[in-house]
């Protein structure tokens, strides 16, 4: 059984409008993949007077309209669809490749993260584009994706002072997270390189590249592919 | 159409409709009018009964120049608006003619203005709404506040051939004293003393209010002993009253898309407005509701609203004794 999960979900008030459920209260793949085998089944099968479900890290955040419906009838409804779940009806998660260019220019934090781990920026890259992360969650700006699992030995704290501009694009680490801007933004991370594919785009039919539940690898690339690769996305 | 000409932006002029839903799951907040009411109002003023946008114009307000003959109409704070130096009122349409101008000035009752136009102003919609997104730079005019030059369109749509008003009774009082509802949750249970302290002090709106949030000042609301000051990241909804370590609590609004900071009560929905339009040094009082009580007025406000949607609002010819009975005449009817 996932690490903190509930033996049944704890319903939470949100307000006039939001119910929260709640699965559990850390953060486990096992309790992530629940998460998203409901945002799931809600997003197939639509239930009356609800109007958004948002999938978190322990939590489905399910946004009704008062008028169509209430909690009363929505608590049961969801109970009843999450004892349906079973473990074995979960789709394998996709996982998404992005490349990651590590150089110096575009990842100005590199050398410094590797001489706070006594490491190579090479020894850096290879722990970096080592392991398959779970997204758990996209939030903070548009398609910013929350990973899980990055190595110990990466483990950084923020900048003393946040940037006031960091690129679009931009990989970075701040203490157990790793991620990539989405778009320009502040930001206090350290940042050891770039990816050159657009993880936001209001114009694309799906402006959103990931999504929660999926797997994300990174995968190193020289300055001239990602030049060639960010050329080809304008 | 065009149909201004931005002569000078105002401190903060934002193209908004109702909000751009269904990609919170993505990081993308719902943005919108902030003052919905007032906004709503704007629009079945000006003879839209859709999501039409609409400019919210906050603290200090633009001058634009007409450029072909629209109907207008105002709502929300009053900012003294001017058409060709002749005060123009509030709550109302107004007939504007090519080469008039417009002037808004300073707030002096609440803070948020809203102007809608016949037909709605015309801006590319993104993601299923036009509301301006500073943050990602999307929606509203080139995902930013106005600027001097911008050339404004409205969508076509007949002229109303008439001036509407909203009815006295309707308009709301803009008080810098406000009371909000609240229902408890979603982590009440984090507080014991600091619910009840919550519940029954007065707190000051601060300087640090804008369209993410509402920063407030007061007794320090502390949590339980031992429990954790924050929480695992969670999309954060409109209303949630966001309690940081330092125990001052913050309103969290249309633009904040993930807290950590445990949420002691979340404004109920049929009082976001009121807070929209509170200005720093206002003080705020929350008062304790039931999720059915909280229900019945979201259910009221909808009624509300299809009542007014129904109603004739031309401006002359109104009855102050008869209007709640033609209100409720609407209501029933519903």
């Amino acid at each position: 059984m996932a690490k903190g999960l509930y033996l049944t979900p704890l319903f939470r008030t949100a307000g006039d409008c939001g119910l929260l459920m709640e699965f559990g209260n850390a953060i486990d793949p096992g309790i992530n993949q629940r998460i998203r085998a409901m945002a799931g089944v809600l997003a197939a099968d639509p239930v009356p007077g609800i109007k958004e479900v948002i999938p978190t890290y322990c939590a489905v955040i399910v946004i009704y309209d008062p008028c169509v419906t209430a909690p009363d009838t929505l608590k049961p409804l969801l109970t009843r669809i999450n004892q349906g779940l079973s473990d074995t009806a979960l789709a394998e998660p996709d996982t998404v490749e992005l490349p990651v260019c590590y150089h110096p220019t575009l990842g100005p934090d590199l050398e410094s993260v590797a001489g706070i781990h006594n490491l190579t920026p090479q020894e850096v890259i290879e722990i970096h584009t080592r392991p398959l992360y779970p997204i758990y969650m996209i939030g903070f700006t548009p398609g910013f994706p929350y990973l899980g699992g990055l190595s110990e030995q990466l483990h950084t704290p923020r900048l003393d002072s946040p940037r006031k501009r960091v690129p679009a694009g931009s990989v970075g680490i701040a203490n157990n997270q790793t991620g990539i801007y989405p778009i320009e933004s502040p930001g206090g991370w350290q940042l050891i390189g770039r990816c050159p594919i657009r993880l936001f785009d209001p114009a694309r039919k799906d402006p959103i590249l990931l999504k929660a539940g999926d797997l994300l690898k990174f995968r190193a690339i020289g300055l001239d592919e990602f030049q060639e690769l960010k050329g080809r996305q304008n | 159409m065009e149909i201004f000409k931005t002569i000078e932006p105002g401190a903060h002029t934002l193209v908004q409709d109702l909000g751009r839903f269904g990609f919170q799951q993505f990081g993308v907040p719902p943005c919108g009018m902030l003052d919905k009411d007032a906004g709503r109002i704007a629009n079945l003023l000006a003879g839209n009964t859709g999501n039409q946008a609409v400019l919210e114009i906050t603290f200090v307000g633009p001058t634009l120049e007409v450029l072909c003959d629209t109907d207008i109409a105002v709502t929300g704070a009053e900012m003294g608006l001017t058409i060709n130096g002749v005060s123009a009122g509030n709550w109302r349409s107004h007939c504007v003619k090519k080469g008039d101008l417009l002037v808004f000035k300073q707030a002096v009752t609440g803070c948020r203005s809203y102007l809608a136009v016949t037909g709605g102003i015309d801006v590319p919609e993104v993601m299923g709404s036009r509301s301006c997104y500073i943050g990602a730079h999307l929606g509203g005019t080139e995902g930013r506040a106005l600027i001097k030059g911008d050339l404004i369109k409205r969508f076509d749509a007949p002229l109303m051939g008439e001036t509407r008003q909203l009815p006295e009774a309707f308009v709301p009082g803009y008080s810098h004293e406000i009371e909000l509802r609240a229902v408890p949750g979603p982590q009440d249970d984090s507080f014991d003393e600091g619910l009840a302290l919550f519940f029954e002090s007065c707190f000051t709106v601060s300087h640090q209010a804008n369209r993410m949030g509402y920063r407030l000042t007061g007794p320090v609301i502390n949590q339980r002993p031992y429990t954790p000051s924050s929480i695992i990241s969670e999309p954060s909804l409109p209303g949630g009253v966001q309690v940081p370590p330092d125990g001052q609590p913050i309103v969290l609004l249309a633009e904040q898309t993930v807290g950590g900071y445990t949420k002691i009560a979340t404004v109920i929905s049929t009082d976001l407005p009121r807070l929209a339009q509170a200005v720093p040094g206002d003080s705020v009082r929350f008062v304790p509701v039931t999720l059915d009580q909280a229900h019945r007025a979201y259910r009221e406000r909808s009624d509300f609203f299809k009542a007014l949607t129904a109603m004739d609002l031309q401006a002359t010819g109104f009855d102050p004794k008869n209007l709640n009975q033609r209100l409720e005449q609407h209501l029933i009817q519903i």
